[in-house]
């Protein structure tokens, strides 16, 4: 028996409305007793961390993580990955399947789960949707369930025959699983490597045009309302446009159950970033307008936005040093999120500070479905952040954990200094 | 859903993108952005004292000094223009092209680039289908690398000397060119603009010095939005009232190898943007017909264009050796070791040109 207490802190858990001074104790991987300062009953013998000057709050979740194995474990591994996770916060992410084989059965999901992976927090696999994503055939998701998988998704091989959705929304909806759409018209992507506007036409590159993920996300919220099943879910992945954001409004005005997540580097970087070519600014979705910048903005302050997700996408330093039409797309977020989240979303734009915590831990545990997960009251898992909401640090991407440094935010201020990352009862990161 | 995006109600000052350090090197041209109008006024300059230099002397400037040329992509005009130039000023020479190098057993720009530069190279002429390839270049081996043309992107020395042939023709003589020494100029790009990387260095160019840049072509080929790539740049997309507004017209190749898919009727191409005799004669008496090469015979233009007396297309050519020469020049010296005698015209004459 394990035991570990968490003394003279501030306790932030929005989802349980708790803002105040508390003494939190961890016993067997769950949140065994919650007192004022110094009123913990049952903490003899109990691990103790001075938590005084610091926010305690929920471990952070993210639901839309490349941890690369397996396969591709010179991007990262399911250890280094998690061991990022840890370092910004997060103690429960969810891992894409487009790995190497991509993991559309129950025999990889099980395989990424393994203790042998060495992961330093909760991984909980996204499996895929299609027979190795290539959107023909729907996989067991009965069995990719009981294997561990939260929730289907083909994630940057999106879903474009009619039929093969609706079947796939049908099914998920059947077992109780979200379908996560990483909504892109890829017929209308062809060769394209940024946005489609005034920059890539002075940059001489191929824009994907706002329609390609605004057209696939209404075709998808069409599926999901004439399926007429109240349990259906559709989420949409890393949301970059005003007009995919104004369907999601108009079909949660509708009474369906469509949900999206909107990643950092939307919500503050625009198509000017790509600068000269720097290929640390190429991710799909790519970088928007500055009007698609905003509206991600807006969307997140008026709660439109159900979670912040990074789409920590790892690549090697090789293959991002190349020309911009030859560099895979995405960018590592893990360990720059809180920081970004609390230096822009609460300090520039007032946005509260249990608003900022709920997006990004109860609210995407409860899209996933998360038992016990995103809050800290008593008997839920003992998974926390301790950090200091105050602090400002400059990001160096060098001294990540991650095992990649694609990242266009090397350098940045960043706020709010992590000092504990508690996973199921275990002190999963601890700052120097 | 009348409302796209929701309304902004808050005052948002996001982050603001960083200042890049391009070019690295001062040497360097990658986009006609680079160049102030002193450092245009010196490339013009010394692009006419070079030509007229005696060959003797001339070859002495960058004797020895070494100059490669990697090209990813097949050329004629560029490659010999920068070769001739090159060893004109002396410099040795060496080319590197993709499909006889490691290039195709998969070394990368940077890799070639560093070879490169171990081997000796003291600046990069670089040609090469991907936009931006220049900026890498430029940024692993910050040697002094010149743009020749990379992807639907920038190709700056093909913009300085279509200024030189226009100046020739409608400023003969000038001695320093200024923010208004093209006002009240209008420049018709005709064609493939979308694909066209002569197209964006010369709308970036010629409005700096006073021109109107008018582009015209089909929807396909000419977005609306290519008017924001910087001031001075309208579209107009009937032809016969663009030349009408002319004084200098060029033309452009339609790049099948960068359609993508694109299907055109070449027929109906024809027939709306084709420069004949009769237009030319009909709509733009006296402007000179300027085409970047290779030209496409009866098809962007007629061969009675071609090689009839408005066509300043050889002209081109020939200027792009000065141009080059210059430009080359301004890589491997710094501008306060070289000569410039003043008063030394920007231009000779066009009948000067043609002797």
């Amino acid at each position: 028996m394990t035991a570990l207490a968490i003394k003279g802190g501030h306790l932030l858990d929005p989802a349980a409305g708790v803002d105040g001074a508390r003494d939190i104790l961890f016993k067997d991987n769950r949140v065994a007793e919650i007192a004022p300062h110094g009123k913990l009953k049952s903490a003899n013998g109990a691990e103790t961390l001075n938590a005084k000057g610091l926010v305690v709050a929920p471990g952070l979740v993210d639901i839309h993580v490349h941890l690369r194995e397996p396969g591709q474990g010179y991007k990262e591994t399911i250890a280094t990955g998690t061991a990022a996770a840890a370092a910004g916060g997060f103690t429960a992410v969810g891992a894409m399947p487009n790995t190497t084989p991509v993991n559309d059965s129950p025999e990889t999901t099980r395989w990424m789960l393994a203790p042998e992976r060495g992961a330093a927090i909760r991984v909980f696999p996204i499996a895929a949707a299609t027979r190795g994503s290539k959107g023909e055939a729907i996989n067991d998701f009965a069995a990719l369930k009981s294997a561990g998988a939260v929730a289907v998704s083909d994630d940057g091989h999106p879903i474009l025959k009619d039929g093969v959705m609706r079947e796939a929304l049908a099914a998920a909806a059947r077992v109780g699983l979200s379908v996560i759409q990483h909504a892109e018209d890829t017929r209308m992507t062809q060769g394209a490597h940024m946005n489609a506007g005034p920059v890539a036409f002075r940059l001489g590159l191929r824009g994907m045009p706002v329609e390609a993920e605004s057209n696939l996300v209404e075709r998808d919220i069409r599926l999901v309302t004439e399926l007429r099943d109240a349990r259906s879910h559709l989420h949409v992945a890393h949301t970059s446009t005003a007009a995919a954001l104004a369907a999601v409004r108009q079909a949660r005005r509708n009474g369906l159950r469509v949900t999206c997540e909107v990643a950092p580097h939307h919500f503050l970087l625009t198509d000017e970033h790509v600068g000269f070519y720097n290929t640390h600014a190429k991710m799909n979705p790519p970088l928007r307008s500055a009007a698609d910048r905003d509206a991600m903005i807006e969307a997140i302050l008026d709660g439109v936005v159900d979670a912040i997700a990074t789409d920590h996408a790892p690549h090697a330093m090789h293959e991002k040093e190349v020309e911009f039409d030859r560099a895979p797309n995405g960018i590592i977020g893990l360990e720059t999120a809180l920081g970004l989240c609390l230096r822009w979303l609460h300090r520039e734009w007032k946005m509260p500070l249990g608003r900022v915590i709920s997006l990004m831990s109860a609210q995407p545990a409860a899209l996933l479905g998360l038992k016990g997960r995103g809050t800290l009251t008593v008997g839920s898992c003992a998974d926390a952040v301790i950090f200091d909401p105050k602090a400002e640090w400059t990001y160096r991407a060098a001294d990540g954990k991650s095992k990649s440094k694609n990242t266009p935010f090397d350098g940045w201020t960043m706020q709010g200094k992590v000092h504990w990352t508690i996973s199921d009862g275990r002190i999963a990161y601890a700052s120097a | 859903m009348n409302a796209i995006a929701a309304p902004v109600r808050r005052k948002l000052n996001p982050p603001q993108p960083a200042a890049h350090q391009f070019p690295y090197h001062p040497g360097s041209l990658l986009s006609v952005n680079d160049l102030s109008l002193e450092a245009l006024n010196h490339i013009l300059t010394r692009a006419t004292a070079l030509e007229q230099q005696d060959p003797l002397t001339r070859d002495r400037i960058l004797a020895k000094r070494r100059v490669t040329l990697l090209f990813y992509e097949s050329s004629t005009r560029t490659r010999t223009s920068f070769e001739l130039a090159a060893k004109s000023l002396g410099a040795d020479t060496a080319l590197i092209s993709s499909l006889s190098s490691s290039i195709e057993k998969g070394e990368s720009l940077k890799d070639t680039g560093l070879t490169l530069r171990a081997l000796g190279a003291e600046a990069i002429i670089l040609r090469h289908n991907s936009s931006g390839a220049p900026w890498l270049l430029e940024e692993a081996t910050r040697l002094p690398v010149l743009n020749a043309g990379d992807g639907m992107h920038e190709y700056p020395t093909q913009a300085l000397l279509d200024l030189r042939t226009i100046l020739q023709h409608l400023r003969p003589g000038i001695a320093k060119v200024g923010a208004d020494t093209l006002a009240g100029v209008t420049v018709s790009i005709v064609g493939d603009i979308l694909h066209s990387r002569v197209a964006r260095s010369n709308m970036l160019l010629l409005p700096r010095l006073g021109a109107r840049v008018l582009l015209c072509g089909p929807k396909e080929l000419l977005p609306e939005l290519a008017t924001g790539t910087g001031p001075g740049i309208a579209i107009e997309r009937d032809f016969e009232a663009a030349l009408r507004e002319s004084q200098a017209v060029m033309m452009l190749r339609i790049q099948a190898e960068r359609l993508a898919g694109l299907q055109l009727d070449l027929d109906q191409y024809k027939a709306a943007y084709q420069l004949t005799g009769d237009r030319l004669r009909a709509f733009a008496p006296h402007a000179p017909v300027l085409h970047p090469g290779p030209i496409i015979r009866g098809l962007e233009l007629t061969a009675g264009v071609a090689d009839g007396p408005q066509s300043a297309i050889l002209e081109q050519v020939r200027n792009g050796v000065a141009i080059r020469m210059a430009v080359v020049e301004r890589a491997l010296k710094h501008p306060s070791d070289q000569d410039l005698s003043p008063g030394t015209p920007l231009t000779a004459s066009v009948e000067g040109s043609r002797a």
